[in-house]
């Protein structure tokens, strides 16, 4: 496949009426999916959410209650500053993540795979501590405004309002873009790029005209993530104390005076309508274009080495966003080891009684972790694969759905998906007479709908830079549809597969508050309800930032594994060209 | 791919065989005490009744309640353990508590006004708390703010946007505060000085922990907390203060016995122990510094140990009528979602501008000004509801989701918002307006 011969993008036409047809086992594999995600998101959610149809008092059918919503001022509001927040981090976000993709994929950078796996990681903030960690250094009197109160006499209010959310959405979801985009980048065709400059395009030119629309898979996919991950973030305002937002209200009204009241589901129906909404739009974008590419050797976009100046540039700009995007986790790890840190520049004294605290519960804590958190990852990757394939490759009807209905789950608040799960699977018992929701591996699968997302964007990314062309050609070599895929579409993949698990795992590696809903014993539990348990208290602070700190370091070693793994294939497959 | 797929299956495997077999010693609680107060506990009671282990299933107030009622079909919980008494009503009336006998000895009926056991015996205090004021020192003296001694203190301009409390729909403890304060100087008044102490708040937060974990970490200077988490704060280090007002109520925190606990036996082994003065002198410990309901064990605390069987200013001031705050407790939490915690700015740009226009007036008088000022405050105070309305079928069926037909909430809730936004507008108006004439 290597050897292809042609440097051309679009291929799509010629033995596209062999698609027409669907083989069994993807109508089986389609059924398959479409009843997991039925059983495991549709049905839990429905029978929590179906109270947003339903009038007062009766029960009966009505959208009454989506009328009250327009009409509340509170519910108008929090909606257009859920847009704007969402709109401005994407922005934000790009900005951090542009450079940093750029540099590490195109040029011969040093550290390219640090560079990644530390990008990567504020997507991994553990719950609660991490918030307390921000606040410390960035907060109305946190490290930064203290000195700089005390030098110059003035504040930066970083973590103010809407603007606060802004800045630290984007921080926190950056890693989104930066992923997905560096996986799409190391997929263009070096072809393309060098029959551009053999037409004369370089520089800037090169870059808006032929790699960045190249990659725009990538970008779109991980921009749609950001876009729809703050909008449905309830974690981050709520930190913040801003109240008006959509995603907040929702969790506030469910959570409590409005449990009985059917707005706080209203408001969730409107979160995963939104949702969905927006993940049409970027596939509407993409819609009539190809971004398949159809040579696959040497790895992607040629490496090119800088000149001094440019490095120094380079190095420069990836220092400044990396001190930035990691300045929460620096601070995570000053409070790890701080005796008590408040209101000063940094912590009175160090210790390590933190860590030798956690240090025995920890193992258990870690161990449920790092196992509920890859077989989800694992469900993820596998449920992405099949979907993106099913949606991009057959034409079963109504196979956009199974698309739809999975990325829905990225607006479905934590909390109802758990309560959910309660409602339909307590009453069902196993043969102990244990119940069906007190089991851990319905955790497993709680994570894993929670974090199908992540995994199904990057795949889909990646399916999409694969010209059909070469299925078709070792359909027309004998190989069957399966032997296809196995052979010649998975290998390729391989990128946006790694991509997908790392982020669903990473991301359900901090998840907490369906999880909180579903934890039935210490023994079962993962680390973010260990941390959870100790930062409810003033004595737990400490030792919480110390389990956060084992919870990043973990994350981000299987993170950076993952990386070398890309490496080694794709030098692997270079060398073989 | 396969080789992975049959050690995941294995895994499962493997991972469901201990449930094969129950314990018979287990017994299961669900809290919303933090690790720091559970595991000392555990601990003496697993001594103090061999064979038994205490598994503890961590979840906030709210989601605890929830939890039992979503599996009470199927109900795996022996316990319910937890600070606000009105969850333990919310239990009770849903019939989710068992009666029970405590055999313990030596705990008196009431503790201040506030009565330990529920009367119908079917949750019972262990431990008492009180409601006030926790501040930074370090804080403090950066900003130079005054130590507050009462609620009203916080109400002075000089504590303008250096104060948080959580929101009484959040916190079952906040929720008490401010029902203390609304029985304590009735509707109006109280609903007053409630507006007026809000509108130098801050933030409000969604959690009650989030209230000293801001105050410990400096980020806020005063917050109105329950005691134990100044006192436990205090404990671990940080440069905290705190206080009770005069008009605080001294509520127990309570474990109640779930209907149909797989393990009866154990449970009431825990509630004895927990009732027992070995039990009792475990909260003593300075990771937890909760009241004891037993007098006689305050015999083995510190000196500076807050007692209420002995201070009679703690908490006895207020009688503290549960059945009324039990029928409103929903209206008064949406009120002040929607008077105070969604109206925020508005409030807070409003009691500015006051605090403005009576620092000029307070140099230079004017009495068309003051006149403007007055009228402003009481705009401020105004409420949409009386008290015999909030306590009202009509207006609290409209928040229990109940079968009656009647208003929604929803529209409650938004006429109650532009009630406040239009009258918090023109009172800003006529502060600056004050303002203008007393320069």
């Amino acid at each position: 496949m290597d050897q292809a011969a042609t440097a051309q993008a679009s291929t799509r036409s010629f033995g596209s009426q062999k698609m027409a047809r669907a083989t069994l086992g993807q109508m089986v594999l389609a059924l398959f999916i479409a009843l997991f995600l039925l059983g495991f998101l549709i049905f839990p959610v429905a029978t929590v959410l179906y109270v947003a149809f339903t009038e007062k008092g009766t029960g009966a059918f009505t959208l009454i209650n989506f009328i009250d919503f327009a009409r509340t001022d509170l519910f108008v509001r929090s909606f257009w500053n859920s847009f704007y927040v969402s709109a401005m981090s994407v922005v934000l976000a790009s900005v951090f993540a542009l450079p940093l993709a750029y540099i590490t994929t195109r040029f011969t950078f040093r550290g390219a795979g640090l560079i990644q796996t530390l990008g990567f990681l504020p997507l991994i903030m553990p719950p609660f501590v991490g918030a307390v960690a921000m606040l410390l250094l960035f907060g109305r009197n946190g490290s930064i405004n203290l000195l700089l109160d005390d030098w110059f006499g003035f504040k930066i209010p970083f973590m103010e309002g809407l603007n606060g959310v802004i800045l630290v959405q984007s921080i926190h979801y950056f890693p989104f873009i930066l992923i997905n985009l560096s996986a799409s980048l190391r997929n263009i065709d070096r072809a393309m790029e060098e029959s551009a400059q053999n037409l004369g395009s370089s520089g800037f030119r090169l870059f808006r005209r032929i790699v960045f629309p190249l990659a725009m898979p990538g970008y779109l996919a991980g921009a749609s993530l950001v876009f729809v991950k703050v909008f449905d973030d309830l974690a981050t305002p709520l930190l913040l104390n801003v109240k008006d937002m959509l995603a907040p209200q929702a969790y506030l009204r469910v959570t409590s005076i409005g449990i009985a009241d059917p707005m706080g589901y209203v408001i969730s129906v409107v979160l995963i309508v939104m949702s969905v909404l927006a993940m049409w739009l970027s596939a509407c974008a993409m819609k009539g274009r190809d971004y398949a590419t159809v040579q696959r050797g040497g790895g992607g976009l040629m490496k090119r080495s800088m000149n001094r100046f440019e490095t120094i540039v380079a190095y420069g700009v990836v220092t400044l966003i990396l001190l930035l995007v990691l300045a929460p986790h620096l601070a995570l790890l000053l409070l790890s080891f701080a005796t008590v840190w408040s209101f000063s520049p940094l912590p009175d004294a160090y210790t390590l009684a933190h860590y030798s605290r956690v240090f025995g519960e920890s193992f258990v804590y870690i161990k449920n972790t790092f196992l509920y958190a890859s077989l989800a990852g694992l469900i993820d990757v596998v449920l992405g694969v099949a979907i993106s394939y099913l949606v991009l490759r057959t034409k079963l009807i109504g196979r956009e759905w199974l698309d739809f209905m999975a990325s829905a789950a990225l607006a479905i608040p934590g909390v109802v998906l758990g309560i959910g799960f309660l409602r339909a699977f307590y009453g069902v018992t196993l043969w102990n007479g244990q119940p069906l929701a007190t089991v851990w591996i319905m955790i497993v699968i709680a994570l894993a709908i929670r974090r199908l997302p992540y995994a199904l964007r990057a795949c889909y990314a990646a399916l999409q830079q694969i010209s059909q062309s070469l299925e078709e050609a070792a359909e027309n070599l004998g190989a069957n549809k399966a032997r296809t895929v196995r052979r010649i579409v998975l290998p390729l993949m391989t990128g946006g597969i790694v991509a997908g698990f790392v982020t669903s795992f990473s991301t359900a590696a901090v998840e907490l508050s369906a999880t909180l809903m579903l934890v039935q014993s210490n023994s079962d539990a993962p680390l973010a309800y260990g941390l959870y348990v100790f930062m409810q208290s003033p004595a737990g602070r400490g030792p919480g930032a110390a389990l956060g700190v084992i919870a990043v370091i973990l994350v981000a070693v299987c993170s950076w594994a993952s990386h070398v793994l890309i490496e080694r294939t794709q030098k692997a497959r270079g060398a073989t060209s | 791919m396969l080789r992975f797929i049959h050690w995941a299956v294995l895994t499962v495997a493997v991972g469901l065989a201990p449930y094969a077999q129950a314990q018979s010693g287990k017994v299961t609680v669900v809290t919303s005490f933090s690790k720091d107060v559970t595991d000392p506990i555990k601990k003496a009671f697993e001594k103090a009744v061999p064979g038994a282990t205490l598994e503890v299933q961590n979840r906030n107030t709210n989601a605890g309640v929830k939890y039992l009622e979503e599996t009470k079909a199927n109900n795996q919980v022996d316990l319910f353990w937890a600070s606000a008494p009105d969850a333990f009503e919310v239990l009770k009336t849903k019939g989710l508590l068992q009666k029970y006998q405590p055999k313990a000895t030596g705990i008196p009926e009431k503790i201040g006004s506030y009565p330990i056991n529920d009367p119908q015996g079917t949750y019972f205090g262990f431990a008492a708390s009180g409601y006030g004021i926790m501040w930074n020192e370090r804080y403090a003296k950066a900003n130079k703010l005054p130590d507050p001694k009462e609620w009203s203190d916080l109400a002075k301009p000089v504590y303008y946007d250096h104060v948080l409390m959580a929101a009484p729909s959040r916190s079952g403890t906040t929720h008490l505060t401010i029902e203390t304060i609304l029985q304590g100087e009735g509707w109006d008044k109280g609903w007053r000085a409630i507006k007026d102490m809000s509108g130098n708040f801050r933030q409000i937060t969604e959690r009650s922990f989030g209230v000293p974990e801001a105050v410990n970490s400096g980020q806020v200077g005063v917050g109105i907390v329950i005691d134990f988490f100044a006192f436990s704060s205090q404990a671990s280090g940080f440069p905290v203060k705190f206080v009770y007002p005069t008009v605080t109520t001294i509520v127990p925190a309570n474990v109640a016995i779930v209907t149909n606990a797989p393990n009866k036996a154990g449970a009431e082994a825990f509630v004895d122990f927990l009732l027992s003065p070995a039990g009792q002198e475990v909260l003593l410990e300075p990771s937890i510094r909760r009241l004891p309901v037993n007098p006689s064990v305050y015999a083995k605390a510190p000196a500076d140990y807050p007692n209420p069987f002995t201070n009679p200013s703690l908490g006895a001031r207020v009688k503290f009528d549960v059945d009324l705050s039990e029928k409103r407790t929903n209206v008064v939490d949406a009120l002040y979602d929607q008077l105070v915690t969604f109206q925020l700015d508005n409030l807070k740009a409003a009691t500015k501008a006051l605090h403005e226009a009576e620092g000029a007036l307070a140099k230079k008088d004017n009495p068309q000004a003051r006149s403007l000022v007055k009228e402003a405050r009481d705009l401020i105070a105004a409420m949409p509801v009386t008290e015999a309305q909030a306590a009202s079928s009509e207006i609290a069926g409209a928040f229990t989701g109940g079968k009656e037909k009647g208003a929604r909430q929803a529209e409650l809730e938004q006429q109650w918002a532009s009630f406040a936004k239009t009258r918090y507008q023109e009172a800003q108006a006529k502060a600056e307006q004050a303002l203008k004439l007393a320069r």
